[in-house]
């Protein structure tokens, strides 16, 4: 199925709850509601016509200006059996989640597709999104005691670290973002 | 999906009194396996809950090599990024490099000549055959068998020396570039390749023979770390791990990029011992499946490159007019399949020189994560195995 077919299912099966959909980016995904996403993601993992069996990515990305966080799902479905359905299946599709930047939360998926874990610690991890129900939302990359979240566009980098020094004898080479 | 809770609780430790009067008291023992131990392929930390012998947890702890890859992604232009997608999965530069340039050529627009596509699945290929053959030889390394480590290498060796000639470099090649490649292949380099294809495929046989069909290596992999289809769907497992547990499944025949639809070839698939000279006690799913996709991997990558000799045309190798590259306000998300499985990476573009986000999803990151799930249940010397048949590079998992 294409990802026009697969938008058009969900907007009838959910209505409101697809906020936006935007088919002619380099990616196409729809926006959905996040207090609906968990009922959004168990349709896509068990509706038959869905089937998105592999979770692949999730991508978190800061929107400062708009003062807002990201998230973005990317699904695969992996044909299992044979016959008629398997050429049908094989499609791929992205969802974009859309929360506060002062307060980001949300629901987390990591029921539905166990590898959701890992990389919903990374996204808070990096990112500090925070999902709600997920069973141990700890930093995963960085050490425990890390402050701040590295992948935001306003991070201001440590300049010291257990006594480390974060500048060098050459200047601090501050970052683009 | 659902996940069972392991009770291990031997009827003994009920009655402590009892137990310490007995021959064996056990109880349960925190074990650190890692950061520096050899057989967990870098800076990975095991963390091991055992009863004994029996490993009632095994609890993963990376980061120890993270270098926030991404933040410099945003930094940097895709030019300057190139040599930083090598240090990824340090195994397979040539993979990563060709994953980075598509996700970025798809995002601005660029085409690529046709004789540098064709240099491209050879050298992606060939990476492929180095990396299979180190995770053949460390393999057998943890399982105890020195001398595959050293057949391996003298292989790998010889790929190594194609690349040297090719790019200069022997691990961290950026030779794959945005546009194609930044060299055009030296003189003679062709006839050297089938030289070394016609040396190198009587080999497989030979490592079957050493390794593979081996009765202490099989004894020790096969019917270990079973992993079911739905498992390795659900925890996201890619490349040989998803094969090895019977997912026909190969971003290269289900979703080609680049050229790979050109080609023919098999993907090799996990199958249930006592056929095909396969050993009985094989079950799908299990280490040794995993590590026999590999092999049989390295047989098909041969087929590829035979062919890609065979058609690739004169020409340019790169994309001459590039100048000024401007990532447009628009993000893209391509995955190609790595030796170690799917590789991902997503750039957004805000119309500058410069990606506003690049994300890189390893497949090694999604590839341990299983090890608990896995893990439980084992013995002790069964851990080494299954994180050995992942075939992990901590590089990527960490990036």
């Amino acid at each position: 199925m294409t990802s026009e077919e697969i938008s058009d299912i969900l907007r009838d099966t959910f209505g409101e709850a697809i906020t936006d959909s935007v088919m002619d980016a380099g990616r196409p995904y729809v926006v959905v509601d996040p207090a609906k996403w968990q009922d959004v993601a168990a349709f896509l993992r068990d509706d038959p016509r869905m089937r998105f069996n592999m979770l692949q990515c999730i991508t978190s990305i800061d929107l400062l200006e708009e003062n807002q966080l990201a998230a973005i799902y990317d699904f695969f479905s992996i044909p299992t059996d044979t016959g008629a359905e398997v050429a049908k299946m094989r499609h791929h599709f992205a969802v974009r989640l859309v929360t506060d930047r002062d307060n980001p939360h949300l629901p987390t998926v990591s029921h539905l597709w166990p590898t959701a874990d890992w990389h919903e610690r990374e996204a808070f991890d990096m990112m500090g999104i925070i999902f709600d129900g997920h069973p141990q939302l700890e930093r995963i990359l960085c050490p425990d005691d890390w402050e701040g979240y590295p992948l935001r566009k306003d991070y201001e980098f440590p300049l010291e670290y257990h006594g480390i020094p974060g500048t060098t004898e050459y200047e601090l080479t501050n970052p683009r973002h | 999906m659902g996940e069972v809770a392991f009770e291990s609780k031997p009827d003994v430790l009920m009655d402590l009194e009892k137990a310490s009067q007995g021959d064996v008291r056990t109880e349960e023992m925190l074990v650190n396996m890692g950061p520096q131990h050899p057989a967990t392929h870098g800076v990975l930390r095991v963390v091991l809950r055992t009863d004994g012998e029996l490993v009632l947890e095994a609890v993963p702890h990376i980061g120890y090599l993270h270098r926030c890859a991404e933040k410099i992604g945003e930094n940097v232009q895709p030019y300057q990024y190139i040599p930083y997608t090598d240090r990824m999965d340090y195994l397979a530069g040539m993979n990563n490099n060709q994953a980075y340039a598509l996700a970025v050529e798809k995002l601005a627009g660029v085409e690529v000549p046709e004789r540098g596509k064709y240099i491209r699945v050879i050298f992606a290929e060939l990476n492929r055959i180095a990396s299979h053959l180190v995770a053949f030889g460390t393999y057998g390394l943890d399982m105890g068998a020195f001398t595959p480590f050293l057949y391996a290498f003298r292989e790998r060796e010889m790929i190594l020396d194609l690349f040297e000639s090719a790019c200069g470099a022997r691990l961290t090649y950026s030779y794959l570039t945005v546009g194609g490649a930044h060299d055009d292949l030296p003189d003679r380099f062709l006839e050297v390749l089938i030289e070394f294809l016609d040396y190198f495929e009587p080999k497989v046989p030979e490592y079957n023979q050493l390794l593979s069909f081996n009765h202490i290596f099989v004894k020790r992999t096969a019917g270990v770390g079973v992993v079911s289809a739905e498992d390795a769907m659900g925890w996201g497992l890619t490349g040989p791990c998803l094969r090895g547990s019977g997912v026909n499944w190969d971003l290269r025949k289900s979703a080609p990029y680049e050229i790979y639809d050109r080609f023919e070839f098999d993907v090799p698939l996990g199958v249930d011992g006592g056929t095909d000279g396969i050993p009985s006690s094989v079950v799908v799913g299990d280490c040794w499946s995993r590590y026999f996709v590999r092999v049989l991997e390295m047989q098909q990558s041969c087929r590829i490159i035979r062919q890609a000799i065979e058609q690739i045309p004169d020409g340019d190798h790169i994309n001459k007019k590039l100048k000024n590259l401007k990532m447009p306000a628009d993000e893209v998300y391509v995955e190609i399949e790595n030796p170690r499985g799917q590789l991902g990476f997503y750039v957004q573009g805000d119309g500058s020189a410069i990606p506003s986000r690049v994300k890189a999803r390893g497949p090694s990151f999604c590839n341990i994560s299983i090890l608990n799930h896995v893990g439980r249940g084992c013995l002790l010397a069964d851990i080494p195995a299954i994180v050995g048949s992942t075939d992990i590079v901590m590089g990527e998992v960490d990036r």
